[in-house]
């Protein structure tokens, strides 16, 4: 033992670790934003596709699902921008496989909704005379939305504590700050004691926060 | 392309046959150690069932890469020396053993109160109760979601590359030194990763169908 705790070091570069999970919130928030848009749109199609469709969606989703997250970051990173003549900086290249990966999970979560609303209010909608076009998005849009709320919730949490991936691409949030004063300063247990603090403190909160709108929104 | 897929495997299996270890070890010693943590946390003591909620609402609210690098950097810092590759199972093992404690729960939690009850009624002591009651029907729907979970272990275990631990994952990064070309070795190491954890995640379905019902 004889190991001294001393935080001195770890609030001198603070900075660091508060940029950092704004950073990290930030690479959050947009990769849900773009997950959320892939998402709708694969699952509102595989709802009423063909089987060829439905196979490369779920060629999609399986795959992404089946691979690590650090090894789509790496290929996103280091292998597309050469063999496709791309120039992106890390941080958009992390969204973008963020966006993907969180994209094949959100097809699910979003397929099943659209699935568990009630057969009877599709019916009622026809109706009361709306047209396939008002039933999806007056009807059967805002209910899935409602069910699949929790699920949303969950895979942002994920995504968040996700995004302490990128430290691998050298994106400054959190668990690269983290690093950073840990290889700096060698005050290691308290740095990471600190980030797991931050970490915890960010994602319950966030937790909370969402179970407090879901319950708002909740189907009765 | 080809060619390069050709010379990339030998060193890619040696990589292979240590994420197969990482990921094996993980899922063992932490299903013996969920199991009994597990147990704990619905039958325990108040002080057993606080100490282990609070270590698995912890370990759970943190990225798995900030476990592993507090177990790999930290513990040495304390004095307690970890080669990478034990650091590396440990912080795997800690997260996947929170994974597993939540599945025992639920399972247990799915048991309808009246089948203790009953065991209750006819005179079984709390050790029949869970031997001949309990465990067998919470197995049915403690498998499938845990056999699903092998397949996070072996994914997760692409982080432990970051430690110098020669995984899948490492090999390909070493292999790519040495070629220069990113992508080929990407997608056959995604092909890789997705061919074992596809072949696990069917067989997760094929259990889920089996055990969708309760027999008798």
């Amino acid at each position: 033992m004889g190991y001294h705790l001393n935080f001195n070091l770890i609030w001198r570069h603070f900075d660091k670790l508060w940029g950092g999970l704004i950073l990290s919130l930030e690479l959050a928030v947009l990769s849900i934003a773009i997950g959320i848009v892939i998402g709708l749109v694969l699952a509102t199609w595989y709802v009423s596709a063909g089987r060829v469709a439905r196979a490369v969606i779920g060629a999609y989703v399986e795959f992404i699902r089946n691979v690590p997250l650090i090894l789509l970051v790496y290929l996103v990173f280091y292998g597309l921008p050469k063999a496709l003549n791309l120039a992106y900086d890390a941080p958009t290249s992390f969204v973008a496989t963020l966006s993907i990966y969180s994209g094949a999970y959100l097809v699910e979560v979003f397929r099943s909704g659209l699935e568990a609303v009630p057969r009877g209010q599709l019916d009622a909608g026809k109706a009361i005379g709306l047209t396939p076009w008002q039933r999806f998005f007056h009807v059967r849009l805002p209910t899935m939305i409602r069910i699949t709320l929790p699920a949303l919730s969950n895979t942002f949490i994920s995504l968040f504590k996700d995004t302490s991936v990128a430290s691998v691409i050298a994106v400054p949030e959190l668990t690269y700050g983290a690093q950073w004063i840990n290889f700096n300063t060698f005050r290691i247990v308290e740095v990471y004691l600190v980030v797991t603090a931050m970490y915890l403190v960010t994602g319950y909160g966030l937790l909370f926060a969402l179970r407090l709108v879901e319950r708002r929104f909740r189907v009765r | 392309m080809i060619g390069q897929i050709l010379y990339a495997l030998p060193f890619l299996w040696h990589g292979f046959l240590i994420t197969l270890a990482v990921s094996g070890l993980v899922v063992v010693i932490s299903l013996v150690v969920g199991v009994a943590l597990g147990v704990g946390l619905v039958y325990g003591p108040l002080p057993l069932r606080l100490a282990v909620r609070i270590f698995s609402d912890t370990i759970r609210g943190i990225p798995i890469l900030v476990l592993i690098f507090f177990v790999y950097y930290g513990l040495p810092a304390i004095g307690l020396q970890l080669d990478a590759f034990a650091a590396a199972v440990l912080a795997l093992t800690l997260f996947k053993v929170a994974q597993v404690v939540e599945y025992v729960r639920g399972a247990i939690a799915s048991i309808p109160a009246g089948q203790a009850e009953a065991a209750k009624a006819i005179g079984l002591t709390f050790a029949a109760r869970l031997r001949y009651v309990i465990f067998p029907q919470a197995t049915r729907r403690f498998l499938p979601p845990f056999v699903n979970g092998v397949t996070d272990a072996v994914k997760g275990s692409a982080l432990v590359s970051l430690l110098g631990v020669t995984d899948l994952m490492h090999a390909i990064n070493q292999v790519i030194g040495r070629t220069y070309d990113a992508l080929p070795l990407y997608l056959l190491g995604a092909v890789i990763y997705f061919l074992v954890n596809y072949a696990l995640s069917s067989l997760s379905r094929r259990l889920e169908r089996r055990y969708a019902f309760i027999r008798e």
